[in-house]
C-alpha cells in the first residue's frame, strides 16, 4: 500500500517536472490538481504539500484554487461515486425520495463517504437524461426511472459485487 | 512630464496628468470617493465597487480605483443614482454582517461603521441569511473572526504582497467565501508570522490581537504581587494618535505617569534593554567578524521575523544573532537581577510588556526564552490595548504631568530610542561596535543612508581601515528580497538588520488604528513616528549604548561583561526550524 502511494507521488512529480519548463509554470496548477485527483481520487493534504513544494506555490494559494472549483474533492471518496440528479425534471418526478432512500441505505449525508469506503453520495445538476427521470449516476453509468426502492436495490447490487 | 489632459468632474473642468486612475486624479483635486478594497500599497482588486463613479457615455458605473482617466472624460461623483447605488452596495455588506457593534472591539474605530455613516445608512431594509463560522482563537497573537469579514481582500494582499508570507487565501466561493490559511488550519498551526499587518489593514474586527486587557486589569488589583511594566520605543511615538493627537508626538513622560496611575509599581523602559541588546549584539558581531561564527550576521529582535526565519529560512538560523529581543532581555533581568534587588520571589512579580507588536505575544510564550523555567514576560499588551485601558480607567493622559521611568532599568541612550524605526538598530549597533572595535569614538553618529522608508537600504562604515558593509530591510517582503541577494552573494554584507513590519516597529501590528481621515500604514504617519524617535535621540546627551551609566552598572554588578556566562544564560537563545515550512514563490 505504502509503495503504491510512493509510486503515485513519483508519477505526480514527473508530471509536475514536465510542466516546469514552460513559460508560466504556475498556470499548470489546475492541470496538476486534476492529476492529483486522478491518482488519489481526491486532493489529500500531504499531496497538496508536495505540489506546493514542487511548483513553489504557497499552500494557501493552492487551497484557494482547490476550494474554488466544485470538481475537486477535498475529502477521500469511496470506490463508487453516486450522484443523484437534482435537476428540475428529476426533482418533480421524485428525486427527493430517491435521495432520502440512498442516504438511509448508504448511511451518509450528501458529500460524505460510507464507513466501508464503498460509496460517496453527491448531488448533481441536470445529468441530461431527463427523458428517464429521476436518474442517478454511479461512476459513469446512468440509471433511470428509479424509485427509492429500485435505487436501494442498485446499491445493494454494487455492494454485493464489491464483496464477492 | 507628459502633456496634461482635460477631465470634468461634477461639471468643472480640470487639467490633470494622464496615466492615472479616476480615484488618483480625484484625490488630488479634493474629491474623496468612498472606497473599501483599495489600498495604495496593495494591488488593485476592484472587488467591492464602493468606489463607483459615473462616466458620461458609459452604460454602467465604473470602479474609480481601477479605471484610468482619458482626455475629455466627464465624471460625476455624487449624483442621486450614484448615492443610491453606493448605499445599496454597502447595505448588502451589512446584510451579511453581525449587528453587534456595541460589543465589538472595533466599535468607534471601524472603517465599515464610518463607511456606512458616510453614505447615510440610517435604516436596514433587509434581513437575509447570515454566515456563521467559528472564531479562530488558537493562536497566542492573532484572532480570526470570519463573521466580521466583508471580503475586501486587503489582508490577503497585505500578507502575500507586502509581507510575502502568503498565509491567507479567500477559500471557497460566492456566499461561502472565507478568508483562511491553507487547509483551514488554525492560525497557530499555519505559517503566520504573527506580524499583525492583517489587523492593521482590516477595515473591520475580522482580525484582532488576542486581548489581555481584562486579565491585566484584574492582576493590577492584586496587592500580593509586584507589578512591573516595560514599554517599547515605538509605543511612545504612536500612542498619542489613539487620543486624537497628530502622529509623531512623543508621549514618553505622560505614558510613564499613566502606567503608575493604572497601578504598576515599577515602570521600566525597553529602550534600556535596547542599549543592552546593542552591547551584546555589537560584541557578538565583532566575534563573528573574527571568524567565530557564520557571516553575515542578521539581527534577531523582531519577533515576526524570528518566526518567519524558523519557517521560511531555516538555512539561515546560524546567521542570526543569538541575542534575545530587548523585551525578552528586560524580562529576564526583571525576574533575576531586579527580583534579587527588591528581595522578592520572582514568582511574585508580574512582568508586563507594552509593545507596538502583536508577534511579541507569541514571543513571550516561547519556551526557549524562559528564565529558570519562568517566562521573562508574563503578559504582552499592544499600544492599542494599553490606550484602551488608559481610557477605560479614566486617566486623562493628555493633561497629566510627565514622569520618568524607574531605576535601575529605566535610563536609555538615544541609540535605544531609534531601535523602533527601520535602520535604527543598525545605526545604534554601529555607534557602539565602532568604539569597541577601534577604541575610538565615532563622531558622525547619524547615519543618513540607513534612514527613511526605502525597502532595502545599504551602508558602509570604515573601522580601522576595514570596510564593513551593512544592509537594512523592513517588512518581511523586503526582507525576502534582501535575503535572496544574500543567498546569491553571501559575502556582499557583513551585518544585516531585518524588521518584520513596514517602517520597523513604528508600523507594528499593534499600533493605533488609522484615524478617520487617514489610511492604515500611511507613509506620512510612519515618517512622523520615526521622526519622533530621531528627535528623542537628538535631544539626549548620551547617544551611544555603551555610555549609558545604568548599563555600565549592570555589567559591573551583575553581568560582568558582554557575552559572559551570565549574559549567555539570560540574554541569549537559539532558534529552531519549524513546520509547516513556508514557501515563497519566485518573482
Ligand atoms: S466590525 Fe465594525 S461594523 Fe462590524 S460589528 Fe464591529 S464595529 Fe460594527
Ligand atoms: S499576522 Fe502577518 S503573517 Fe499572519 S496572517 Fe496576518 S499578515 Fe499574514
Ligand atoms: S479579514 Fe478584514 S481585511 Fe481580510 S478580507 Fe475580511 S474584511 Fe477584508
Ligand atoms: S475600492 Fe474600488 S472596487 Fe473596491
Amino acid at each position: 500500500m505504502i509503495e503504491m502511494k510512493d509510486q503515485k507521488i513519483d508519477e505526480l512529480k514527473e508530471y509536475i517536472a514536465a510542466t516546469q519548463s514552460n513559460d508560466n509554470p504556475e498556470s499548470y496548477l489546475i492541470a496538476v490538481l486534476h492529476k492529483v485527483q486522478g491518482l488519489f481520487g481526491y486532493l489529500p493534504r500531504e499531496v497538496m504539500d508536495v505540489v506546493a513544494k514542487a511548483m513553489n506555490i504557497p499552500t494557501a494559494h493552492i487551497w484557494g484554487v482547490a476550494t474554488f472549483y466544485h470538481y475537486f474533492n477535498l475529502k477521500p471518496v469511496g470506490k463508487h461515486i453516486v450522484s443523484v440528479c437534482m435537476g428540475t425534471a428529476c426533482y418533480v418526478r421524485g428525486a427527493g425520495k430517491v435521495l432520502e432512500a440512498l442516504k438511509k441505505n448508504i448511511g451518509v449525508e450528501i458529500g460524505e463517504t460510507s464507513e466501508d469506503k464503498l460509496f460517496t453520495l453527491q448531488e448533481a445538476r441536470c445529468l441530461g437524461a431527463c427523458g428517464i427521470a429521476p436518474v442517478i449516476m454511479i461512476d459513469d453509468k446512468i440509471y433511470g426511472e428509479l424509485t427509492g426502492k429500485t435505487a436501494t436495490e442498485l446499491i445493494k447490487k454494487y455492494r454485493k459485487a464489491a464483496k464477492g | 512630464m507628459s502633456e496634461l489632459i482635460t477631465i470634468h468632474i461634477n461639471e468643472t473642468e480640470y487639467k490633470v496628468e494622464p496615466d492615472q486612475t479616476i480615484m488618483q486624479a480625484a484625490d488630488k483635486l479634493g474629491f474623496h470617493i468612498p472606497r473599501l478594497c483599495y489600498h495604495p500599497k496593495l494591488s488593485i482588486e476592484g472587488a467591492c465597487r464602493v468606489c463607483i463613479v459615473e462616466v458620461e457615455g458609459m452604460k454602467n458605473y465604473v470602479a474609480s480605483c481601477a479605471f484610468p482617466i482619458t482626455d475629455g472624460m466627464k465624471l460625476h461623483t455624487n449624483t442621486k443614482g450614484l448615492r443610491r447605488a453606493r448605499r445599496d452596495i454597502i447595505e448588502l455588506l451589512l446584510d451579511n454582517h453581525p449587528m453587534d457593534c456595541h460589543t465589538c472591539e472595533r466599535d468607534g474605530n471601524c472603517e465599515l461603521q464610518r463607511l456606512a455613516a458616510s453614505v447615510g445608512i440610517r435604516a436596514r431594509h433587509f434581513e437575509g441569511e447570515k454566515k456563521h463560522y467559528e472564531k479562530d482563537i488558537s493562536f497566542s497573537s492573532i484572532i480570526r473572526d470570519p463573521d466580521k469579514c466583508i471580503l475586501c481582500g486587503r489582508c490577503v494582499r497585505m500578507c502575500s504582497e507586502v509581507q510575502k508570507v502568503h498565509n491567507l487565501t479567500q477559500a471557497h466561493r460566492g456566499f461561502k467565501t472565507v478568508v483562511m490559511p491553507a487547509y483551514n488550519m488554525p492560525m497557530s498551526e499555519s505559517v503566520c508570522t504573527a506580524c499583525g499587518q492583517c489587523i492593521n489593514v482590516c477595515p473591520t474586527a475580522a482580525f484582532l490581537e488576542k486581548n489581555y486587557t481584562q486579565e491585566l486589569f484584574e492582576k493590577l488589583n492584586d496587592d500580593s504581587i509586584v507589578k512591573v511594566v516595560q514599554f517599547a520605543p515605538s509605543v511612545r511615538a504612536a500612542i498619542g494618535e489613539a487620543f486624537g493627537l497628530e502622529p509623531g508626538v512623543n508621549m514618553e513622560g505622560k505614558l510613564v505617569a499613566a502606567f503608575r496611575k493604572l497601578g504598576f509599581d515599577y515602570v521600566f523602559d525597553t529602550q534600556f534593554s535596547a542599549d543592552l541588546t546593542i552591547m551584546e549584539e555589537a560584541s557578538e558581531f565583532l566575534e563573528r567578524l573574527q571568524g567565530k561564527a557564520a557571516m553575515p550576521m542578521i539581527t534577531s529582535c523582531s519577533s515576526a521575523w524570528m518566526k518567519c526565519l524558523e519557517q521560511f529560512y531555516p538555512d539561515l538560523i546560524d546567521n542570526v544573532s543569538t541575542c534575545k529581543s530587548p523585551m525578552s532581555m528586560l524580562g529576564a533581568l526583571i525576574k533575576t537581577y531586579f527580583a534579587n534587588k527588591i528581595k522578592t520571589d520572582p514568582k511574585k512579580i508580574l512582568s508586563v510588556a507594552t509593545m507596538c507588536c502583536t508577534a511579541k505575544k507569541y514571543e513571550a510564550a516561547r519556551p526557549e526564552l524562559d528564565v529558570d523555567g519562568m517566562p521573562g514576560v508574563d503578559i504582552v499588551v499592544t499600544t492599542r490595548e494599553i490606550a484602551w485601558m488608559i481610557k477605560s480607567a479614566g486617566i486623562d493622559i493628555l493633561n497629566i504631568e510627565e514622569e520618568t521611568p524607574d531605576s535601575p532599568l529605566g535610563i536609555s541612550s538615544g541609540a535605544g530610542a531609534i531601535f523602533g524605526t527601520t535602520g535604527g538598530v543598525m545605526e545604534a549597533a554601529i555607534r557602539t561596535a565602532y568604539e569597541l572595535f577601534t577604541g575610538q569614538t565615532l563622531v558622525d553618529i547619524e547615519i543618513e543612508d540607513l534612514r527613511g522608508l526605502e525597502g532595502i537600504k545599504e551602508g558602509k562604515v570604515l573601522m580601522d581601515g576595514n570596510e564593513i558593509r551593512v544592509a537594512v530591510a523592513h517588512g518581511l517582503g523586503n526582507a525576502c528580497d534582501l535575503l535572496d541577494i544574500v543567498r546569491q552573494e553571501p559575502d556582499r554584507y557583513h551585518f544585516i538588520e531585518i524588521m518584520g513590519c513596514p517602517g520597523g516597529c513604528i508600523g507594528g501590528g499593534g499600533q493605533p488604528y488609522a484615524a478617520a481621515n487617514s489610511i492604515p500604514l500611511d507613509e506620512d504617519c510612519l515618517k512622523k513616528r520615526a521622526e519622533a524617535l530621531y528627535d528623542i535621540d537628538r535631544k539626549k546627551t548620551i547617544r551611544r549604548s555603551l555610555d549609558n551609566p545604568d548599563i555600565q552598572q549592570l555589567y559591573k554588578k551583575f553581568l560582568h561583561s558582554p557575552l559572559s556566562k551570565v549574559s549567555h544564560k539570560l540574554l541569549h537563545t537559539h532558534y529552531q526550524a519549524k513546520t509547516p515550512v513556508g514557501i515563497i514563490p519566485k518573482k
